[in-house]
C-alpha cells in the first residue's frame, strides 16, 4: 500500500495528481453537504419535521423502505410542497453557477455574471406581459413561465444578432450587445408596469423580478429545468480544457486548437438556453452566478474541468440555504430570494476581492 | 514546410503586407526581420492562420492551411504569441499542460505521459522550480519562457515565435533561441535584434515597406549595403571567430 502511494507520488511531477485527489475529496465532501441541506431544508419551515423523519419519508417514497411512522399531512408536507421547492433551489443555483463560470470566460472579466446578457432583462418583460396583461394564458398553468421564456428567448436572439453582425463574436461585442439589450428590455418591463396601472399586479412583478421558488411544484418546468441545467453542467465540464484555452485569449486559443469565435458561439447557444430556462422558474435571482465562481476557483484552482461542478454543487447548496432564509426570517412572509442572495453576496464579494489584492491566489 | 504565396495584409486602407511570399524550409530556423510597422507579426498571423490572407495561399506541407480544422493546425503548428493572458488564475504547470489539449480527445483528460513532457518542457527553458506558481504572478520574462515550455510540449511538427526575447535578459534570449535552433523542428521566429537573428537562425526574411526587401541565407541578407536603407541606420558588419556582428551608428552622427 505504501510503496503504491509513494510510487504515484514519485511520477506526480506536476502535483496535477495531487490537485486532483483534493478535487475529488471536495466534490465529495460537497456532495454530502448538498444533501444534508436537502434534507435540513426540506424539514425547515413553519411546521418543522426532524431530518430522521425527512429522510425516512424520502426513502420510504424514493426506495419504498422503512415503515410508516410519521402522519400523511407531514408526508404531504415534505414530498409534495417543499421538497420540489428544494430541488428547484438546488437546480436553479447550480445553473447560474456553472452559466456565471461560463460567462467569466467567455468575456475574460472577473465582474461577468449570467445576467449579462440581458437574457434576465427579456425574461422580466415576458414575465410582466404575463403577470399585468395576461400573455400566454393559453399556457393554463404555465402562462408565467412560458412569457418568460419567450422574452428570454428574444432576448438571447436579439443579443446574438447583434454580437455576430460583424462576422466575429468577440469579448467585447458579446458584452455591449447584452448590456445595451439589457437596458432597452429592462425599460420595456418598466413601461408595461407603468402603463398597466395596477398596484397588485405591479407588486407581484416586482417579487419575480427579485427571484421567488414559488413556482416549484412536481410539474413539467421542474423536469425541463433539470435536463438543461444538468445538460449544461455537462457539457461545461466536457468543454473545460477549451475553456482554459478561452480564457487566456483568443489568440492563444486559437493556437491551442479551439477556434475563439466558433467556441463562443456554442457557449453562447447552451448559455442562454439554461439562464433562460432558470429565469423561466425563479426570476432573476442576482449575485450567486457572480459569487459562486469566484469561490469555487478559491476551493479548486482554475482549470474549469474542475471549477465547473464544484461551482454547480456550491451554487445549489447557498441557494436552497438563502431560500431557507427566505421562508423563515420573517414567516409567515416569505421575502423574494434575491433580496437574501445579494445581502449574503455583496460581503462576500468584498472579501474576496480584498483577499485577491492582498496578493492571496486562489 | 510552411509556405506563403501571395499573401496579404491590411488594416483598414493601409496594407501592411502586400503580395509576400515566404518559405520556411524543414529542419531550417527562419527569421523574419524588418523595423517596426513593417508587418513582421501580421505575416506570422497569416502563416498559422490567425488572419486570413484574401489573396494567394499558405500550405503546411502541401497542405492549404484553410482545410486544416483547428485541432490538425495545432499539432502541425506551435505558436508562442505575444499575448499574455495576465489574467488567468491558472497555475505554470496547468498553463504549460494546456499545450497538450490538441493531443487528447475531448474527454480525455491529461494522463502520466503528458505530465512527464509538461514537467521536461518547464526543465528545458529552466523553468522547473515556477511549475506550481500561479502564472499571473510571474515576471515578463518568466512568462515568456513558460509560454515557450507550453508550445514545446504542443510537440508540433512547426515552431512559430512571436519575439520569443522580449522581456528575457542577455543569458535567456540566447538559452532560448539555442533552445529552438536545437529542436530540428522547422522554425518561424520574429526577431527584433539582428545580431540574435545572425546567430540563430539559417534564413531571413527582410521585410521593408510592404513587401520583402531581402530573402535568403543570413550571410546574405545581413549585408549593410540591403539593411542600411531599410532600418535608415548606418551599419557596419564584422565576422569574429566564425560569427558574424552587426554594429549600428546613426546617420545624423555620421554627418556630424
Amino acid at each position: 500500500m505504501t510503496t503504491v502511494l509513494s510510487e504515484t507520488r514519485e511520477h506526480d511531477v506536476l502535483g496535477i495528481g495531487a490537485r486532483r485527489r483534493r478535487t475529488t475529496l471536495r466534490l465529495a465532501v460537497l456532495t454530502v453537504g448538498l444533501l444534508v441541506t436537502g434534507v435540513i431544508a426540506v424539514g425547515t419551515g413553519a411546521i418543522a419535521i426532524g431530518p430522521a423523519t425527512v429522510a425516512r419519508i424520502l426513502a420510504h417514497q424514493l426506495f419504498g423502505v422503512g415503515d410508516v411512522t410519521w402522519t400523511p399531512p407531514q408526508e404531504a408536507i415534505v414530498w409534495q410542497v417543499r421538497l420540489p421547492r428544494v430541488l428547484l433551489g438546488m437546480l436553479v443555483g447550480a445553473g447560474l453557477a456553472v452559466c456565471g463560470v461560463a460567462l467569466q470566460a467567455m468575456v475574460r472579466n472577473v465582474l461577468a455574471d449570467p445576467y449579462l446578457l440581458g437574457i434576465n432583462s427579456g425574461a422580466s418583460s415576458g414575465a410582466a406581459a404575463a403577470i399585468l396583461f395576461g400573455a400566454g394564458a393559453g399556457f393554463g398553468q404555465y402562462a408565467l413561465s412560458t412569457s418568460a421564456f419567450l422574452g428570454a428567448l428574444a432576448a438571447s436572439l436579439l443579443v446574438f444578432v447583434i454580437a455576430r453582425s460583424g462576422g466575429r463574436v468577440t469579448s467585447i461585442r458579446l458584452l455591449l450587445s447584452g448590456v445595451a439589450v439589457g437596458y432597452a428590455l429592462y425599460a420595456t418591463t418598466s413601461f408595461l408596469i407603468f402603463a398597466s396601472g395596477s398596484a397588485e399586479g405591479s407588486r407581484s412583478v416586482m417579487f419575480w423580478l427579485l427571484g421567488s421558488l414559488g413556482l416549484a411544484r412536481w410539474d413539467a418546468l421542474l423536469t425541463v429545468a433539470a435536463l438543461v441545467i444538468g445538460g449544461t453542467t455537462l457539457c461545461l465540464t466536457v468543454a473545460g480544457r477549451r475553456l482554459d484555452a478561452l480564457a487566456v485569449g483568443d489568440e492563444t486559443a486559437h493556437t491551442l486548437g479551439v477556434n475563439p469565435d466558433r467556441f463562443r458561439m456554442r457557449l453562447l447557444v447552451i448559455v442562454s438556453l439554461c439562464v433562460g430556462v432558470l429565469v423561466s422558474a425563479s426570476g432573476s435571482i442576482g449575485f450567486v452566478g457572480l459569487v459562486i465562481p469566484h469561490l469555487a476557483r478559491r476551493l479548486v484552482g482554475a482549470p474549469h474541468v474542475r471549477v465547473v461542478p464544484v461551482a454547480a454543487l456550491l451554487g445549489a447548496i447557498l441557494l436552497v440555504w438563502a431560500d431557507v432564509i427566505a421562508r423563515v426570517l420573517l414567516a409567515p412572509q416569505e421575502i423574494p430570494i434575491g433580496i437574501i442572495t445579494a445581502l449574503l453576496g455583496a460581503p462576500f464579494l468584498l472579501i474576496l476581492i480584498r483577499r485577491l489584492h492582498a496578493g492571496g491566489t486562489a | 514546410m510552411i509556405q506563403a504565396s501571395e499573401v496579404s495584409w491590411r488594416y483598414g486602407a493601409a496594407p501592411v503586407i502586400d503580395g509576400v511570399s515566404v518559405a520556411a524550409r524543414p529542419g531550417r530556423v527562419l527569421g523574419l526581420i524588418g523595423p517596426n510597422g513593417s508587418g513582421k507579426t501580421t505575416l506570422l498571423r497569416l502563416l498559422y492562420g490567425a488572419l486570413r490572407s484574401p489573396t494567394g495561399r499558405v500550405t503546411v506541407d502541401d497542405d492549404p492551411l484553410p482545410r486544416l480544422s483547428a485541432r490538425e493546425t495545432a499539432l502541425r503548428m506551435a505558436v508562442v504569441v505575444q499575448e499574455t493572458g495576465g489574467e488567468t488564475a491558472l497555475s505554470v504547470a496547468e498553463m504549460v499542460l494546456l499545450g497538450r489539449g490538441p493531443h487528447l480527445s475531448t474527454f480525455q483528460r491529461t494522463g502520466r505521459a503528458d505530465h512527464e513532457i509538461a514537467a521536461r518542457c518547464l526543465a528545458r527553458v529552466g523553468a522547473t522550480h515556477l511549475g506550481p506558481r500561479p502564472f499571473s504572478g510571474l515576471s515578463g520574462g518568466e512568462r515568456q519562457r513558460v509560454l515557450i515550455a507550453r508550445a514545446l510540449a504542443q510537440q508540433a511538427t512547426h515552431l512559430l515565435l512571436d519575439e520569443p526575447t522580449n522581456h528575457l535578459d542577455i543569458r535567456y534570449q540566447h538559452e532560448v533561441l539555442g533552445l529552438v535552433r536545437g529542436l530540428g523542428t522547422c522554425s518561424v521566429v520574429v526577431l527584433h535584434d539582428l545580431n540574435l537573428a545572425a546567430r540563430y537562425c539559417d534564413d531571413l526574411v527582410l521585410l521593408g515597406a510592404g513587401g520583402v526587401a531581402a530573402a535568403g541565407p543570413v550571410d546574405e541578407v545581413l549585408d549593410p549595403a540591403t539593411l542600411e536603407p531599410v532600418y535608415g541606420i548606418g551599419i557596419k558588419r564584422l565576422d569574429l571567430d566564425g560569427h558574424l556582428h552587426l554594429l549600428f551608428h546613426p546617420f545624423a552622427q555620421e554627418a556630424a
